[in-house]
């Protein structure tokens, strides 16, 4: 029974990071209508941007989780105006390969640059040691992990579903067109909301740098379960991915319990009975 | 009249020169097979490039007068890949030798294709025991480690040390389970106990906590890793992180310095490991080390060092011979002990293991740590009859019995 619990806890820990992950992924396929192969590498990105900024230049943990985002997210602006922009009104798979493509470049050139071992990134003083929870030993930054990821899943979603601002982006989703004829700068608003997913997955590399390795393959790793993770969801559905992406790790982390050799291929496997039975994904709707 | 007997001069002693020279096609060609760019791109890779081309300018790049070359290139892991570059390598670029083959898969592929055409394989890398044992060539020569060392060294010398009970965390595919199967057997021998086992898939797994989590309930006093790479990595990392060491000391059974310098020394630290390199361990080891490090701006893993080692071994075996026939040559590296700053020593055997000392080692604490790089600490040199198994013990059909 403790063990059951210390892996439901870890469970937590890593749904967490997937909501996040498939939040920004489901944002940016929502309103651009782009699968966004490159968020793996941006959260690469916002890793090794946390950790050049801290050996280069001194920067530590707590500047690099505002400054990261920003400066991969100038990136996503510069991504979507010079390439992306091109492609709307085209098949998605174009959008695909585009960011397929950026996503073996970014990887490419920083093996190049590190090597494939990764770099170490200290934990932050304040949030290293942790403590005894009865059943398992928790860090105290894990902990924090989850509750920084939970609130930003959350406000997100309660801009894009509660707000004016909101209001104009779910608006766009629908009528874009419909949209620009009230007067909505239509594209600007497509360059920020990708600029914001994009952000989002540097955070989450901020926030999983100092638990993984900052190393060149670290979004390819994840990004296959993240991509699982919004297929269950509901492609753009944004409480839903936040939903499916805390509720999948806790099933991975029962998974370990039960029959650990299944762990890895039990998200593929709740992903295929969904597809079979409900092809739009658990909260996504029909087009 | 006085101009053809001058030519007639010049073509006679041409060849004689021809005649003299054994050197096929008028080169000795050595192709570095590696991973340049994936997993094992940092302990192999463009450090192993390096190393060789160090190893022809040490030796003067000429051998009987004429030219010494290293090519090489990339087989990305894939045994298809590397079977086929060694293929077109030895059909249509003339080489002689491949050297490194890190990764088993690519270094099982290309053995035969080199037996078949009587080219040799020197291999620093890959570690998998049957290559001189059932899958053994008249022309290969493992250089640097194998399973069975590893297994060996860090197996028996840490139950000596009092590290009695284990568990390992094991990478769910043929070289970790064969790794942790050869590691539990020397434990029991050497009277430890084993308690059990957690298999994580690999390549692909980022998290461990919840496999160490099992290696933390068991109680064991020894965590055997059983994996390689950013797999070890972060499963040394995420140990520190809940707290399971240093109360329970992890033991890595393929560490590289690489992945030490990787970590940083507060992760790491207390680790054990076997190697069969380090390059702070006299003053032959630093000159070589610090020279490499001029080039390639790392200090040199054990299979790098491996790779310089093998390459000069072969060509002082071809200038004794006399020739670059793959048989002379082959007689030649195993009738001579290898004496380097590698290894004391070391003897190629019959079976084509070159066996020469290892070290277990542990790593530095930061407060322990005096200077760039100063990551281990030697606790034992191991024997090369005790660091390797016997020829018998291999089981080489080669080997007439």
């Amino acid at each position: 029974m403790k063990a059951l619990f210390g892996q439901l806890l870890l469970g937590l820990i890593n749904g967490s990071f997937y909501a996040l992950l498939s939040l920004g992924l489901s944002i940016i396929f929502g309103l651009l209508n782009v699968i966004n192969f490159a968020h793996g590498a941006l959260y690469m990105l916002g890793a090794f941007a946390a950790y050049v900024g801290l050996v280069q230049l001194g920067i530590g943990y707590w500047p690099a989780l505002v400054l990261s985002p920003l400066v991969v997210g100038v990136l996503g602006l510069l991504i979507e105006v010079l390439l992306l922009r091109r492609l709307y009104g085209l098949d998605p798979l174009y959008g695909l390969l585009l960011t397929f493509g950026l996503t073996l470049v970014l990887e490419g050139a920083f093996q190049q640059l590190f090597g494939v071992s990764g770099n170490p990134y200290p934990m932050p003083a304040q949030l290293s040691g942790g403590a005894d929870v009865r059943f398992m030993f928790l860090p105290w930054y894990r902990g924090w992990a989850v509750v920084v990821s939970l609130l930003v899943c959350f406000a997100s979603w309660w801009v894009i579903e509660r707000t004016r601002l909101g209001s104009y982006l779910r608006a766009g989703t629908e009528n874009p067109r419909l949209l620009q004829a009230f007067g909505v700068n239509v594209p600007l608003m497509f360059t920020l909301t990708y600029a914001y997913g994009v952000a989002l997955a540097a955070f989450a590399g901020v926030m999983a740098a100092p638990i993984y390795q900052v190393s060149p393959s670290m979004g390819s790793n994840l990004i296959m379960v993240v991509f699982a993770v919004v297929v269950i969801g509901g492609m753009g559905s944004i409480a839903g991915s936040i939903i499916t992406g805390v509720g999948l790790g806790l099933v991975e982390g029962m998974t370990k319990y039960f029959y650990p050799e299944l762990a890895s291929t039990v998200v593929f496997i709740i992903m295929a009975i969904v597809l079979l039975v409900r092809p739009a994904g658990l909260f996504g709707r029909e087009r | 009249m006085r101009t053809l007997a001058l030519l007639l001069c010049i073509a006679a002693s041409a060849a004689a020169a021809e005649k003299e020279s054994k050197i096929s096609d008028g080169v000795v060609k050595i192709g570095v097979l590696t991973d340049m760019s994936g997993y094992y791109s940092d302990i192999a890779g463009s450090g192993s490039v390096t190393a060789a081309k160090m190893a022809v300018e040490d030796f003067g790049g000429k051998m009987l007068g004429k030219p010494i070359e290293i090519i090489s290139a990339d087989h990305q892991n894939k045994a298809d890949i590397a079977s086929n570059t060694a293929r077109k390598w030895f059909d249509e670029e003339k080489v002689d030798a491949i050297a490194d083959l890190v990764s088993s898969s690519t270094a099982g592929a290309v053995m035969p294709v080199a037996a078949e055409k009587k080219r040799i394989t020197l291999l620093s890398g890959p570690a998998t025991t049957a290559f001189t044992g059932e899958k053994c060539t008249a022309y290969n020569v493992h250089y640097t480690y194998d399973n069975w060392a590893l297994a060996n060294g860090t197996g028996r010398e840490v139950v000596r040390q009092g590290g009695d009970s284990w568990f390992f965390v094991t990478a769910d595919y043929i070289f970790g389970k064969s790794l942790e199967e050869d590691t539990s057997k020397v434990v029991k021998a050497a009277g430890g106990k084993v308690l059990g086992a957690a298999r994580h898939p690999s390549p692909g797994t980022t998290d461990f906590s919840s496999f160490l989590l099992q290696a933390q309930a068991s109680g064991a006093k020894i965590i055997g890793l059983a994996n390689a790479g950013l797999d070890t990595v972060s499963c040394i990392k995420q140990a520190k992180e809940f707290n399971i060491t240093p109360k329970q000391s992890l033991a890595g059974l393929l560490v590289f310095i690489s992945d030490v310098h990787a970590l940083g020394l507060d992760v790491a630290k207390g680790m054990y490991l076997t190697t069969a390199f380090y390059w702070d361990l006299n003053d032959e080891t630093r000159k070589w080390s610090k020279r490499f490090f001029e080039r390639q701006g790392k200090m040199p893993t054990m299979v790098q060092a491996g790779v310089y080692s093998e390459i000069r071994h072969y060509l002082e075996a071809i200038k004794a011979a006399g020739t670059d026939d793959a048989d002379a040559v082959m007689a030649k590296m195993k009738a001579t002990p290898v004496n380097d700053f590698f290894a004391k020593n070391g003897r190629i055997g019959p079976d084509g293991l070159h066996r020469h000392e290892m070290y277990l080692a542990q790593v530095k604490s930061p407060e322990e740590s005096k200077h760039p790089w100063d990551y281990y600490k030697i606790l034992k040199t191991i024997p090369a009859a005790e660091a390797f198994p016997t020829v018998e013990q291999q089981n080489c059909p080669l080997v007439k019995k």
